[in-house]
């Protein structure tokens, strides 16, 4: 039975494999041209665990920045982690054993995978969504190490590689906004976040942008009850 | 010594956002979390895409271009094949034969 559950999260995270890896190899390469080996590619890949607060982690990392800095971007990068885990809070609420390891692991990639609540009908649901969890969380350490062991090697420039983290959330977004009917979220994060861009500029938009997108969500459900 | 506890920082400040709700919300979710938990993450995805462009400067040259074709070739390539992997590739790949060779 055991061996069906493990078959079939490895099947649901196949296409989080090639992502992960190939994200990860990106992650690598520029913080290896930033000075840090792979034994820093594997444990940020390891403990940090979380693609786009790595890339700007680079940045933290070769801009010296201070702890306290690294401790807000850290909360502005990462704050849509808290919205994932709330709702997750019913479905991960009788995960016993396997419940720290699944918080800890739930990125981007993971949440996206197992938000639709899907589970095989034979075997443990717990079990199949740690596995799902876990086998993500392998990919992503493999990429981030082999990038970083590639960097030195590679024949080619990879000036512009921190791009696939842009496409990554272009992609997420398209794949969204074709999914789904209710387009009012997405539209106030990218028009909401474009706006405080614009009025507060590059260094300090995002938590303007935060509340401002929460603040108008917040209007239209109380719109909606009212209705 | 000072890039591990900035390390160790990242990992510490990350760990704690995706555990504080399960130990605050232990028992009940409100009904206003729960609608924030349904839509908050579509339009984070949205204010992610705007962070990783702010950089981009439509006054001055490269004017975005590169940016803004490469993600042209992002949305289309997901449009027509709906397969992630490839739109990220050949949106990054786009990126940087543009900035390598033409910019």
């Amino acid at each position: 039975m055991n061996k069906t559950v493990v078959r079939q999260a490895f099947i649901k995270s196949v296409p989080v494999m090639a992502g992960y890896i190939v994200l990860g190899i990106g992650f690598g390469i520029l913080l290896r041209g930033a000075g840090y080996g792979v034994g820093w590619a594997f444990a940020m890949g390891a403990f940090i665990y979380a693609g786009s607060m790595q890339f700007v982690g680079v940045g933290l990392l070769t801009g010296g920045a201070s702890v306290l800095t690294t401790i807000f971007t850290t909360i502005m990068v990462n704050a849509r982690h808290l919205f994932y885990s709330i709702s997750m809070i019913g479905r991960y609420r009788d995960a016993g054993r396997y419940k720290p390891y699944m918080i800890f692991a739930l990125t981007d990639e993971t949440y996206s995978l197992l938000c639709d609540g899907s589970a095989p009908t034979e075997g443990d649901p717990h079990l199949y969504r740690f596995l799902v969890s876990l086998f993500n969380h392998c990919y992503w350490v493999t990429g981030c190490v082999l990038g970083s062991l590639l960097g030195a090697v590679i024949p080619f420039s990879t000036a512009g590689i921190e791009f696939s983290m842009t496409a990554l959330f272009i992609t997420s977004f398209a794949e969204q906004w074709l999914k789904t009917r209710d387009r009012l979220p997405a539209l106030t994060g990218l028009l909401g976040t474009l706006l405080c861009l614009l009025l507060f500029g590059p260094e300090r938009f995002l938590i303007p942008a935060m509340l401002l997108i929460t603040l108008i969500l917040t209007l239209v459900r109380r719109r909606e009850e009212n209705a | 010594m000072r890039s591990a506890v900035l390390v160790a920082v990242m990992a510490l400040v990350t760990m704690l956002l995706r555990f504080l709700p399960f130990f605050v919300f232990r028992k009940n979710v409100p009904p206003y979390i729960r609608y924030l938990g349904d839509v908050l993450p579509a339009a984070i995805i949205g204010m992610l895409v705007v962070y990783c462009l702010k950089d981009i400067t439509p006054a001055v040259s490269p004017f975005g271009l590169p940016e803004l074709a490469a993600a042209a070739c992002t949305v289309g390539v997901h449009v027509w094949k709906r397969n992630s992997l490839l739109s990220i590739l050949s949106g990054t790949a786009v990126y940087m034969l543009l900035i390598q060779l033409v910019f």
